[in-house]
């Protein structure tokens, strides 16, 4: 039988490790080749969600016995479904058990803040190291001061859509302005080719459009101070306005029953002609061109194209979904947490994941618009280089709150549009909203 | 051993049992029937209080506190019930909750009824016919939901493809993406998976009437709505109203079905309350309002089985 015993040049190989780790991170384990002393059978559990470019998700198992070897622990990655992820959380904190890191969204921060560890150092480090997070990153992951969950990635939006078609109806480059893609898209309904687009109780591309819609108007949920609901003003009625002639005239009318996915599969069977997602449309029409080809039997992929969303009277406005790492506080490995991240974080590891993507996320700072990836890519994904530079967060012109998630995870904003294209007159769609905001904001 | 009675005159002696060997302890507990009642309830009790009460009594709790994910709530007392009373979406989901309940059994009991009266006839292959009757009760929810949420699909449904090659419809109806319609929906769904419980049951029900009560009718002239209403039905009456306020329990507290269906969409128009609690308590992590909204479940089922249960028993006596 092995002994078990230490002798003392193990201990103080083991110490001196141990020491060299506290003092240094994880580059001392790095710089000491040697992983540092977890106590034997460590694990680190880590929840994210399921990647839309499944590659990704690949390459990240693939690096977790890297992980494990580089820091003496079982790094156990699992990917749930991106609507599982926040009744996982709850049911993770309120148990006071379950992963030690957490993939999450938008700014759940703000929403778990009593839950989470502090990880500003690591943040702080990260964005120094790597030219500074894009402006979204703070109101996101600060809470209070203190960066709560460290910025990984976002995933851009862009509209996809149909070159061909889109020339058709005499429009070479696709719309500028809402209401040139309202003339676009009445053209195209009439030929049985609408645009498509959820109003539907989804996370990602309902909310993505909604709100931008009524920024692109001049409107807004609150004013600065995030405690004045100024949701019922002329521009939001007027994006109301807009989208319930729009609804009818361009767009497909099943779209209020669309999920995420729903629209990535229309736009691959030929139904619509364009529709705002992020590049996944792109990327696995090209992937599987042998599958996925137009109504002349060629491959999709040669005739997609993507341009931003467009704007309104106010100017054009995005949110994308950005996602973070926080670490749990219930864990009990919260410093090999830590560490876990930063080893993520390093060039080597993170870049080999942001290779997968091309282009569908960007990432968290500035540094990687520079990456060699982007010089081989098609040129429909080169726009996504620099998109995240200028995007804004649910809850504007206010900080983006937990009472911000509230109204977000309602749907609210979204159920404006999708009442008033169900008929309801636009002036009390909009006064239907700002009562359910004001219970939120100002109750 | 012999014992002595007094009776009387005559002396009777009776004889005690045996004694082949001295009780132990245990065999002298089971002899108590108190103890040994205790006993064997004890594990049911410690289930229920573990798996039910303690549940319920959190839930209460909740209800009163503000309590959000990850911090500890304070008392708050009825706050959240005033606030989610005076929530429009509640009232929505409040609604659509009575409606989806009170259509959908509506349906199973004629359906089911039909169906069980088909089935206790005698015709080749009726037991298998019997058997595959279940089947939409025994899939998991989630699972048939799915297959339903794909023949619903707006772009891909195969109901509407079979109805526009079938030339009865020019354009696609809008299944899900239709407050009316998603709520129909909803409740067709409901109704066929919940039809086979309320077959089964009242088959069950059917096979225990005497055929000799309708032979009896039969001859009396009595065609066969009058035999079923004269004779079946009042005789049915008990099971159905039991399987009534089962199905009314299962239905109004629905979740499953919607949340794979429709997510309440669009618009809130086919929100239920458990739907809508998920959300508020497990999205948004206020559990203390989740927990009150979903609490309102309880006093209008509480007076529905109370109605039921007092009119069964007029019914028994």
């Amino acid at each position: 039988m092995e002994s078990k015993q230490v002798n003392r040049r193990q201990f103080l190989k083991v110490s001196g490790a141990t020491a060299a780790v506290a003092a240094t991170g994880i580059e001392g384990i790095l710089a000491a080749r040697q992983a540092p002393a977890y106590a034997q059978g460590t694990k680190l559990h880590w929840v994210r969600w399921v990647d839309f470019i499944p590659e990704s998700d690949v390459e990240l198992k693939r690096q977790m016995p890297e992980a494990s070897k580089a820091l003496g622990a079982e790094v156990t990655f699992e990917t749930i479904n991106a609507n599982d992820l926040q009744p996982r959380i709850t049911a993770a904190i309120q148990s006071g058990s379950g992963a030690d890191i957490f993939n999450f969204q938008y700014n759940w921060a703000h929403l778990y803040q009593n839950a989470v560890v502090d990880v500003s150092d690591l943040a702080s480090a990260l964005g120094k190291a790597e030219g500074g997070f894009y402006e979204v990153w703070a109101p996101s992951c600060e809470v209070n001061g203190k960066w709560l969950s460290v910025p990984h990635s976002i995933v851009g939006n862009a509209v996809a859509y149909r070159k061909s078609w889109l020339k058709e109806v005499g429009f070479d480059k696709f719309p500028k302005t809402f209401e040139e893609l309202r003339k676009a898209g009445a053209a195209l309904k009439k030929k049985g080719k609408p645009l498509g687009q959820t109003l539907g109780h989804t996370f990602g591309d309902a909310p993505t459009f909604s709100y931008p819609l009524t920024w692109a108007y001049g409107g807004a949920e609150t004013d600065k101070s995030g405690k004045k609901v100024v949701l019922n003003s002329k521009g939001t009625v007027d994006a109301v306005k807009f989208m319930q002639a729009a609804w009818k005239e361009a767009y497909d009318e099943g779209g209020l029953a669309w999920d995420d996915t729903n629209n990535n599969r229309a736009f691959h069977a030929g139904e619509i002609s364009a529709t705002l997602n992020g590049a996944s449309i792109y990327i696995v029409a090209k992937r599987q061109k042998d599958k996925i080809k137009d109504d002349k039997g060629e491959p999709l992929w040669q005739d997609i194209d993507h341009a931003p969303l467009p704007a309104g009277p106010a100017g054009g406005f995005l949110l994308f979904l950005n996602q973070s790492h926080a670490v749990m506080k219930y864990g009990k490995n919260q410093k090999l947490a830590k560490d876990f991240l930063t080893w993520l974080h390093k060039t080597e590891n993170y870049g080999k994941w942001f290779t997968t993507q091309e282009g569908y996320s960007v990432g968290a700072t500035h540094k990687w618009e520079n990456d060699p990836m982007w010089g081989k890519l098609d040129e429909p994904l080169k726009m996504f280089r620099t998109a995240a530079r200028n995007t804004r967060l649910f809850g504007y012109a206010g900080p983006s709150t937990a009472k911000a998630t509230e109204a977000f995870t309602k749907y609210i904003v979204t159920d404006m549009y999708a009442k008033a294209v169900q008929g309801m007159k636009a002036e009390d769609a909009v006064k239907w909203a700002e009562g359910e905001l004001k219970k939120i904001y100002e109750g | 051993m012999k014992k002595p009675i007094a009776g009387g005159s005559a002396r009777v002696e009776v004889l005690a049992p045996p004694r082949t060997a001295r009780r132990g302890g245990a065999g002298a507990w089971l002899e108590n029937e108190r103890l040994l009642a205790a006993m064997l309830l004890t594990p049911t009790v410690l289930l229920l209080g573990l798996f039910i009460a303690y549940p319920f009594v959190m839930g209460v709790w909740l209800a009163l506190s503000n309590t959000s994910v990850g911090n500890v709530g304070e008392f708050v007392g009825l706050r959240n019930f005033y606030k989610a009373w005076n929530d429009s979406i509640f009232r929505t989901a409040f609604w659509n909750t009575t409606w989806y309940t009170a259509w959908a059994t509506v349906f199973k009991l004629t359906l089911g009824m039909w169906l069980a009266l088909l089935l206790n006839r005698s015709f080749r292959g009726k037991r298998i016919v019997r058997a595959s009757m279940l089947l939409p009760f025994i899939v998991p929810t989630v699972l048939s939901t799915f297959a339903w949420r794909w023949m619903f699909d707006p772009t891909f449904s195969v109901l509407n493809w079979l109805l526009y090659r079938g030339g009865f419809i020019t354009t696609k109806l809008p299944f899900l993406s239709d407050g009316a319609y998603g709520m129909w929906c909803a409740i067709a769904v409901n109704t066929w998976r919940g039809m086979p419980f309320f077959a089964i049951t009242l088959l069950a029900g059917l096979q225990t009437i005497n055929p000799d009560l309708h032979e009896a009718a039969s001859l009396d002239g009595a065609n066969g709505w009058h035999r079923f209403w004269n004779v079946t039905w009042p005789l049915l009456k008990p099971v159905t109203l039991v399987v009534v306020v089962f199905s009314i329990i299962q239905t109004f507290s629905d979740f499953q079905l919607i949340y794979v269906l429709t997510g309440g969409g669009p618009a809130n128009s086919t929100h239920l309350i458990a739907t809508y609690a998920y959300q508020v308590g497990v999205a948004t992590g206020l559990l203390g309002e989740g927990a009150a909204i979903s609490l309102f479940m309880l006093p209008v089922l509480f007076v529905v089985v109370w109605l039921q249960l007092r009119y069964l028993r007029r019914l028994e006596a």
